[in-house]
């Protein structure tokens, strides 16, 4: 029986395409790094509050970023879900879809408040005191990163692999990828226009 | 000539004697210069001759760069001014060269009203009765002045940020009550008018503008001429449950008052939200016209211009109380230039429309049925939610947004400041999250046939035709003026400030500003008996807010889309928040 086997050479060819396949499979998966989509809970951290103004009198203290804040900006689950929430929250309402109304753009270089991810995830939750609203006590600590993740990655600050798939319907700007890079310029020239109380 | 001349004058004292309580004709003061709300000026000494040499004479800072809607208000011997947001009021002294600050006031508004305010952070000015300035800020307050010393007289808070609500018109004071609306039509407010009792302030009533007849204040006075406007809870019944809570309907435009009728005009808002198929239903008593009694606030009738509005055609404008001759008698009327692109001619006693003309163009309403006072919408151009629907003329800031006309009657004709825009139109499910906006829809304008996207439009309501017309490359968002001496005043977006012929339309002289103009002129006589013609120059409101929010003109649908319209103002114009005063030279 087996030497029968051993002797067709049929099926001593379907045999080897068989383990080649499975090898290939087997070193496709090896070569595919599978995102980790995290449904329930997020990473937390015990980071400092992020400084908005990189004026400090006297010596200059550190104030790294919150590393949970770069964890996000590189998941392309947390980014696509943060441009649903940025429609269901009605940030759109007032940001447009990035070019600003109510609000100013959002995908431009320009930040009132900073432009880092943490800064913008504060943004979203604190506040800030010429309109924009708070959302703490609204979206739980993973969604204002999600938000702010998206946010974020508006003015071109993304990573192609991450980068959210674009809304069907009316084209109102170009694809993430196609826009250049813009790396964050605090101060934003028409935070300047907006007068004091 | 000079019998032509005598004949002209003869017909400018009839007619003015006819506009509802004329104050002294050197001064200004309310938004709309009378009642009527004709922005008619009857000083003369300014004409079609000697206007080439006007220039400038004095000019004022409000020190606020935001957009300048506002009308300069003029008092005998003091001029006083209200800017945006924060709000500031500045009475200047008007006897001394220069004319300088008597006194300021700044009434210190909550910041966060900021974010609320839908197109710019705007105010359309003051009023002034019985020695008192009176005023609104944008976070949502009626503040009363001492006009001879600034003093705060007492101070009304009458609308909730964390609700969407601002405002920002102008009030008008009738009869020891101050008229105020809400703003916050894209937040999901509820509209209301209310009047204030112009001693302290307390609110002798108040009139939503959807809900239950008892808050509308209908009651057996309401008779509307319409069938469709009959029966009761309407503000109810034609919304989905609950959906009259914030259902929009605010009064940011302008109010007429007729004394002989005893009745206050003013138009109710959009309803919320834009996108229609969240609220099935003709959504009473938005996007309408209501006349109510000036002393109870009780309704005595109401038509609505855009039943179940479908593109945000707000129905804030402005209503002009004429008398004019139709069909061989003089009727009362009310010509109202809607934002729906239609001119109408409205019976001002009844609410019956005897006319509704085309004044712009339009393709999404294909004309008005007198029988049942309802306009026929094109279903080709009916929006839907989840697709894009393209091509809609006039776009969501009508044929003509807030910025109001002008009537002479020495020619007869209506002057309308207006635009030309279509749009794209994509609406989607929005939830109602308060304070935030209740809109959902994205939509992006662009210049309509012929290339310009503003035109200014002299109308002869009674042949019901267009006199006279001039194109304009920008959207026109400023308010018209029109003087005595044939002369209509308007500016543009890129700062020009304009004086064209009243007959002819031909361009008479004109002043570049420091940034784009989007106020209000009017025209007074000073204390050393000149004519003067003031503007606030200052660009801004919702066709401007590329420039005053640096929006990023990538995305088509930035401000509600008209970035898509305006990508190049900000090569055209800057910043500003002047007044310019303009005299014949000593």
């Amino acid at each position: 029986m087996s030497s029968h086997c051993r002797n067709d050479p049929v099926l001593s060819n379907a045999l080897r395409a068989r383990a080649v396949a499975i090898a290939t499979v087997f070193a496709l998966l090896c070569s595919c790094q599978r995102e980790d989509r995290e449904y329930a809970s997020a990473p937390t951290s015990n980071a400092q509050p992020p400084r908005q103004s990189t004026l400090q009198p006297g010596a200059t203290a550190a104030n790294p970023a919150d590393p949970v804040g770069q964890h996000y900006q590189d998941n392309a689950f947390h980014i696509d879900e943060g441009s649903r929430l940025y429609r269901a929250y009605n940030c759109s309402g007032c940001h447009a879809n990035g070019g600003g109304g109510i609000g100013p753009a959002l995908m431009d270089a320009d930040w009132r408040y900073g432009g880092r991810i943490d800064q913008i995830h504060a943004t979203i939750l604190e506040g800030r005191p010429n309109g924009m609203p708070s959302f703490r006590g609204k979206l739980t600590d993973a969604q204002a990163w999600q938000l702010a993740a998206y946010v974020r990655a508006m003015s071109g600050n993304v990573r192609n692999d991450a980068e959210p798939s674009r809304r069907e319907g009316m084209a109102a700007t170009p694809p993430l990828d196609r826009l250049p890079k813009q790396p964050p310029r605090n101060g934003d020239p028409s935070a300047g226009t907006v007068p004091p109380p | 000539m000079k019998a032509i001349r005598i004949a002209g004058l003869a017909v400018a004292i009839v007619c003015s004697a006819q506009l509802a309580a004329q104050p002294p004709d050197g001064d200004w003061t309310m938004s709309a210069h009378d009642y009527a709300s004709t922005r008619y000026s009857a000083l003369d000494a300014l004409n079609t001759q000697n206007v080439a040499k006007l220039a400038v004479d004095f000019t004022f800072s409000t020190g606020i760069d935001r957009g300048q809607e506002a009308a300069p208000l003029v008092v005998g011997e003091t001029m006083y001014i209200v800017g945006p947001f924060p709000n500031p009021v500045f009475a200047l002294d008007l006897t001394k060269p220069g004319a300088p600050l008597k006194w300021k006031y700044q009434p210190h508004p909550e910041p966060a009203a900021q974010g609320v305010a839908c197109c710019d952070v705007v105010n359309r000015g003051g009023a002034y009765a019985n020695g008192t300035f009176v005023f609104n800020t944008l976070d949502g307050n009626t503040i009363a002045l001492d006009a001879a010393t600034g003093m705060e007289r007492w101070k009304a808070h009458l609308g909730d940020i964390n609700k969407g609500e601002t405002i920002t018109m102008a009030p008008l004071i009738v009869k020891g009550k101050v008229l105020v609306g809400d703003s916050g039509g894209e937040f999901g407010v509820r509209g209301w008018l209310a009047a204030l009792d112009l001693a302290d302030g307390h609110v002798v009533w108040k009139a939503y503008n959807t809900g239950p007849d008892a808050d509308v204040l209908i009651g057996p006075q309401f008779k509307p001429f319409y069938a469709g406007d009959r029966g009761k809870d309407l503000g109810v019944k034609t919304w989905p449950p609950q959906a009259w809570k914030i259902g929009g309907g605010t009064v940011w435009g302008w109010i007429s008052y007729d004394p002989a009728l005893n009745l206050v005009y003013y138009g109710t808002g959009n309803p919320g939200p834009w996108n229609a198929d969240q609220r099935p239903g003709d959504n009473k008593w938005t996007s309408g016209i209501f006349a109510r009694d000036a002393d109870t606030g009780q309704a005595r009738w109401y038509y609505q211009f855009s039943p179940h509005d479908l593109y945000d055609y707000d129905a804030v404008n402005e209503n002009l109380l004429l008398d004019l001759p139709i069909g061989g008698t003089t009727r009362k009327v009310i010509v109202r230039p809607e934002r729906n692109g239609f001119i109408y001619v409205i019976d001002r006693a009844t609410g019956q429309v005897l006319s509704a003309d085309p004044f712009g163009l339009n393709n999404s309403i294909e004309r008005i049925d007198l029988k049942s006072g309802r306009p026929v919408y094109n279903p080709s151009y009916r929006p839907k939610a989840g697709r894009t629907t393209r091509g809609i003329c006039p776009g969501s800031p009508g044929a003509k947004d807030w910025n109001p006309s002008a009537y002479s009657p020495k020619t007869g004709l209506v002057y309308i400041p207006h635009i030309n825009l279509c749009m794209d139109v994509e609406p989607s499910e929005v939830s109602y999250i308060a304070g935030t906006p209740y809109v959902g829809t994205d939509q992006r304008m662009y210049a309509g046939p012929g290339g310009n996207r503003g035109v200014f439009t002299a109308w002869d309501p009674v042949r019901r035709k267009v006199a006279w017309e001039v194109k304009e490359d920008l959207p026109l968002w400023s308010a018209a003026l029109v003087t005595a001496g044939d002369l209509v005043f308007y500016g543009t977006m890129d700062g020009w400030f304009k004086a064209v012929d009243a007959r002819t339309g031909a361009l008479k002289w004109q002043f570049q500003t420091g940034s784009g103009i989007i106020g209000q002129p009017v025209s007074y006589r000073g204390p050393d008996g000149r004519q003067y013609i003031a503007v606030l120059s200052g660009v801004g409101g919702w066709a401007g807010a590329i420039v005053v929010g640096n929006l990023d003109p990538r995305d088509s649908t930035g401000a509600s889309g008209f970035v898509n319209a305006t990508r190049d103002l900000k090569q055209k114009t800057g910043t500003g928040g002047t007044l310019y005063v303009f005299a014949l030279p000593k």
